[in-house]
């Protein structure tokens, strides 16, 4: 085989068999994929589930990043916006835009990296597609997966369901994955220990499920950070969401690097966080829940949900002031001075 | 985190608080010349918690925000012109011109890079040697050394194709031009921590000389704010005006002598457009002889661009808003159609400006009587 990926690859000829046979499908291998039909059969839903259907696009530069690469991100991505609403998840589809020229040995990594994601979130990648354009018309590697879960019996998540009195819970600290990211850019040559936090929360969610299934609202604060997701729900549930400052966890070399750009790490993006809404009553079993869990030991209640001024995120400060937290508006860019 | 936690701590802070609301028997209105304080200001709630006597007005301290019209209409046609790559501080990227943005542009097919240092640019021009790589030099004596290195790099290694607009700006000489106005009244000034490290305490020793009024050089987090509010105050009320320099972890007398030789071979003063304040005597910085070789102006007039008539916003205030003579929401536009989404003025866009701090944060004032 070639050792870069060629227009042919995308043909649907004979180097496209090559790939899909060499590469795709020894990695992905599973009994929903290996039919090689045109479309996967999924088993059926447990009695009283209900199917959940999700996609997302993913474009990152650099395609590898401490913590992860554009491969993790994708699966992680779509098994995440399933968890958020409770799903545990079925199957996953993977559509690849590969640019010609990309390495064959950066693809492969990226699949194997995608593999190994989906087996730690226990999900069959059953069906795909690969498509090849002219040097220039992508950057490297563009994937789109889809993901099918199922909505056990008796959970009912929506961004919607936030009440006043409810507790706000964060699983663990904020801005490593965009952090990560931006320390590697083009430029920012940062020596600071950053990891991105991609990983699947389905078994988290689970747990918290086990925990107890009244949790009104998960959401995952990716793109826009805390800040935002919190006005999404803030806005969706028409309350008001108040923060304690001193309650979230940031680690040192994010809060370091992002005073240093002038970034604030609540509008920064993260890939293995959760917000969880739940009622006063239950935030401590799920917070111990969370806590449990290799990717919730750093679990904090940081806020409250008040009936207040519909759709308002507002943060008490450590010095006792309190401040608006708006969305992000725009893209994240460092200051000048 | 060791040398942030430090200076947010609460019980110094409300001690500070207490010795502030102490000390000021009257009102007391000082100038915050740096939007980096405005922002700290804000982002902290300093302004819910201190007493009423004090106002704090912001001031023109928005590289970005300075910058007028015009000069940024001809960085936005810079980076239109072929086989030019404008390199850009992200501040910049939004700030609308009078036809668009440089992120405007970009979406457009220019090549314009988003840079973290002036070393980058230099970078870009030598991975791209078909390609001339224009540094957009925008930024207060913090950043300027750094361009200066740059260009004093880019002789060492000859490089052809490179060159700087430079917009550079000098904080001295504006603070000077906002104080001889006398437009707003002033008690005292909070002298920008930043830009001390590279000019030195001393460089604000006009100010009690000239002018009459205390200074204090003061760091950005909210204990270093608040014991230059408290010393300003103090000051004040004893009827003294000298320059303290409360960020002796940085800030020396002298400043960095190696930065300001540096400025001093690669840049000559000159009078620079200020948006807000309009042409300031010697306020801006331009290449001196040795390296105008890399000047991007020639390119600017080879091209016709060198006369653009710039469209100012209309009702727009940013330029009153840079002296402090209007706040935020005494401008028409603010909020109902400039909003940091959909830019108006350069206030509005930045980091740094006012507005958009103003914009971000001032829901919170109403909050003051819960707090």
């Amino acid at each position: 085989m070639n050792d870069c990926i060629l227009l042919a690859h995308g043909s649907g000829g004979r180097l496209s068999h090559e790939l899909i046979e060499q590469v795709f499908a020894p990695a992905f291998h599973n009994p929903l994929l290996a039919r090689m039909d045109d479309s996967a059969v999924l088993p059926t839903l447990p009695p009283g589930a209900r199917p959940a259907l999700t996609t997302d696009a993913y474009v990152v530069q650099p395609l590898f990043f401490p913590g992860g690469d554009i491969g993790r991100l994708a699966v992680c991505g779509t098994v995440n916006d399933l968890a958020m609403l409770g799903a545990q998840p079925l199957a996953l589809s993977a559509a690849f835009v590969l640019e010609e020229g990309l390495p064959l040995p950066d693809l492969q990594r990226i699949v194997a990296s995608m593999a190994k994601a989906a087996a730690e979130a226990g999900v069959p990648i059953a069906t795909g597609d690969t498509k090849v354009v002219e040097h220039g018309q992508a950057d490297g590697c563009f994937i789109t997966t889809a993901g099918i879960g199922a909505i056990p019996a008796g959970v009912d998540l929506s961004g919607a369901n936030a009440r006043p009195g409810d507790a706000v819970l964060l699983s663990g600290t904020l801005g490593d994955h965009g952090l990560a990211i931006m320390s590697q850019r083009e430029g920012l040559r940062f020596e600071a220990p950053l990891a991105s936090d991609v990983a699947p929360l389905n078994g988290l969610v689970r747990q918290m499920l086990e925990a107890t299934p009244r949790i009104h609202t998960l959401r995952d604060p990716t793109r826009g950070g805390l800040a935002t997701t919190l006005n999404e729900i803030a806005a969706q549930s028409g309350v008001e969401i108040v923060l304690e400052e001193s309650a979230v966890p940031i680690r040192p070399a994010v809060q370091g690097l992002a005073e240093l750009l002038g970034l604030d790490p609540l509008y920064v993006a993260n890939e293995g966080k959760l917000i969880a809404i739940v009622p006063e009553p239950d935030a401590g079993a799920v917070l111990a829940a969370m806590r449990a869990h290799p990717l919730g030991q750093d679990a904090a209640i940081i806020g409250r949900v008040q009936a207040g001024r519909s759709g308002r995120v507002s943060l008490h400060t450590v010095l006792g002031a309190h401040r608006i937290l708006d969305m992000l508006s725009g893209e994240l860019l460092p200051r000048i001075c | 985190m060791k040398y942030v936690d430090e200076f947010r701590d609460p019980a110094p802070a409300q001690a500070l608080l207490a010795r502030i609301g102490r000390a000021a028997r009257r009102p007391i209105r000082l100038m915050e010349f740096c939007g980096t304080h405005t922002h700290a200001i804000f982002h902290h709630g300093l302004r819910q918690l201190l007493p009423p006597q004090v106002t704090l007005l912001s001031g023109p301290g928005c590289p970005v925000c300075v910058t007028a019209a015009g000069d940024l209409d001809r960085a936005i046609s810079l980076a239109g012109l072929p086989g030019v790559t404008l390199a850009t501080f992200g501040d910049m990227m939004r700030v609308p011109g009078s036809h668009g943005s440089l992120q405007a542009a970009r979406a457009g097919g220019a090549d314009v890079r988003v840079i973290y240092s002036s070393l980058d640019a230099l970078d870009l021009a030598r991975r791209n040697p078909e390609r001339t790589v224009i540094l957009l030099g925008v930024g207060f004596e913090t950043t300027t050394p750094t361009v200066a290195a740059a260009l004093v790099q880019a002789a060492t290694e000859g490089l052809t194709n490179f060159r700087v607009y430079a917009l550079h700006k000098l904080t001295p000489p504006a603070t000077a031009a906002i104080l001889q106005a006398g437009e707003v009244a002033l008690d005292g000034i909070l002298a920008p921590g930043h830009v001390s490290t590279i000019i030195g305490a001393d460089a604000w020793q006009f100010v009690p000389r000239q002018f009459g009024l205390p200074v204090t050089v003061a760091g950005f987090e909210p204990l270093d704010i608040l014991q230059a509010i408290a010393d300003l105050v103090e000051q004040h009320e004893a009827g003294r005006a000298a320059v303290h320099n409360l960020y002796p972890r940085v800030v020396r007398p002298g400043g960095n002598p190696t930065a300001l030789a540096l400025m001093a071979r690669v840049f000559t003063p000159a009078v620079a457009d200020w948006r807000g304040l309009g042409e300031v005597p010697a306020s801006g910085l331009v290449l001196a002889e040795e390296f105008r070789r890399f000047d991007a102006w020639p390119l600017l007039v080879e091209h016709g661009l060198d006369r653009i008539q710039a469209r100012e916003p209309a009702s727009c205030r940013c330029g009153d808003v840079l002296r402090g003579a209007v706040a935020p929401p005494q401008c028409p536009l603010f909020g109902r159609v400039c909003t940091p989404e959909r830019p108006i003025g350069p206030c509005m866009v930045s980091s740094e400006g006012s507005c958009a701090a103003y914009y971000r944060y001032a829901d919170a004032v109403p909050e003051r009587k819960d707090s």
